[in-house]
């Protein structure tokens, strides 16, 4: 029988730039409908120290989404949880994919929708990569 | 002390609160008081980001919640800053009992008009704050 894990995401806080802005929207965009059965982690309340969240992200694999290269939610779960089973950096995408921030980090166009749902594909493959290699 | 005064929301994920502060918040510096206010990472702030810590030390804060768990101003205060100002969505919402905003990912009616109401109030303390460090 397979029983997938639970899996967690964690989007940074990222309000210094729209690469921020693409990951916190991306990783709604998951729970909302791409992978539903997958629960997201409060970074600002993790790193307050809350327990209940990081004991989720040391019993559970724990994906970060990061805005930026520096990758502040990653570095916040090794720090207090443990190795993360997967990550994103929106930044490196966007600059495999040579395609622009967007132009303003409060409100997104359509285009910018359309790049953060392309960004959500991307956490999704991971999350499916994450289950599958740890089928029962 | 630097000029701009230093604007951080929760950024909260999973309800509708976290994001209206952060709406607010990047109306704030981006639209409303642009010369006054500036936001930067909560997350690079306590993960002890050299020149985010420099900036939190050196600036005064105005810390904006969703929820009651108080992250921002809790957070700020970990990375050793001074909140000089603290504002949350939850006594807006008290204030305001006819909107109810339900969407987190992009924000609903009720949500943008709490939204302008708070970055109202957070742009009227940025004045007062920089009116002080005349």
């Amino acid at each position: 029988m397979k029983i997938k894990p639970k899996v967690g995401v964690v989007s940074c806080s990222g309000e210094c730039c729209s690469h921020g802005t693409l990951s916190r929207v991306a990783t709604r965009l998951i729970l909302e409908g791409v992978r539903p059965e997958t629960v997201t982690l409060c970074l600002p309340l993790f790193l307050a120290g809350d327990s209940g969240e990081r004991e989720f992200a040391q019993r559970f694999p724990t994906i970060p989404v990061d805005g930026c290269h520096k990758r502040c939610a990653k570095k916040a779960i090794e720090k207090y949880s443990g190795p993360t089973a997967a990550d994103v950096d929106v930044e490196a995408l966007l600059e495999e994919w040579g395609e622009e921030a967007p132009a303003s980090r409060r409100v997104l166009s359509e285009a910018d929708v359309e790049l953060a749902r392309r960004v959500a594909a991307e956490i999704a493959r991971r999350i499916d990569w994450v289950q599958g290699e740890r089928d029962a | 002390m630097t000029e701009k005064v230093l604007v951080i929301p929760c950024s909260g994920i999973g309800k509708p609160f976290g994001s209206i502060g952060r709406d607010a918040t990047l109306r704030v510096v981006d639209e409303l008081r642009p010369d006054k206010a500036e936001t930067n990472c909560l997350s690079l702030l306590v993960m002890g980001d050299e020149e985010a810590t420099r900036q939190v030390k050196g600036s005064v804060c105005i810390a904006v919640d969703g929820c009651p768990l108080e992250c921002a101003r809790k957070n700020i205060e970990m990375a050793g800053g001074k909140v000089a100002a603290h504002m949350r969505v939850m006594d807006l919402l008290r204030e305001n009992r006819g909107l109810r905003p339900r969407e987190v990912t992009f924000l609903d009616k009720d949500g943008e008009k709490l939204s302008a109401i708070l970055a109202d109030r957070i742009a009227t303390k940025v004045d007062e704050l920089t009116e002080g460090q005349r």
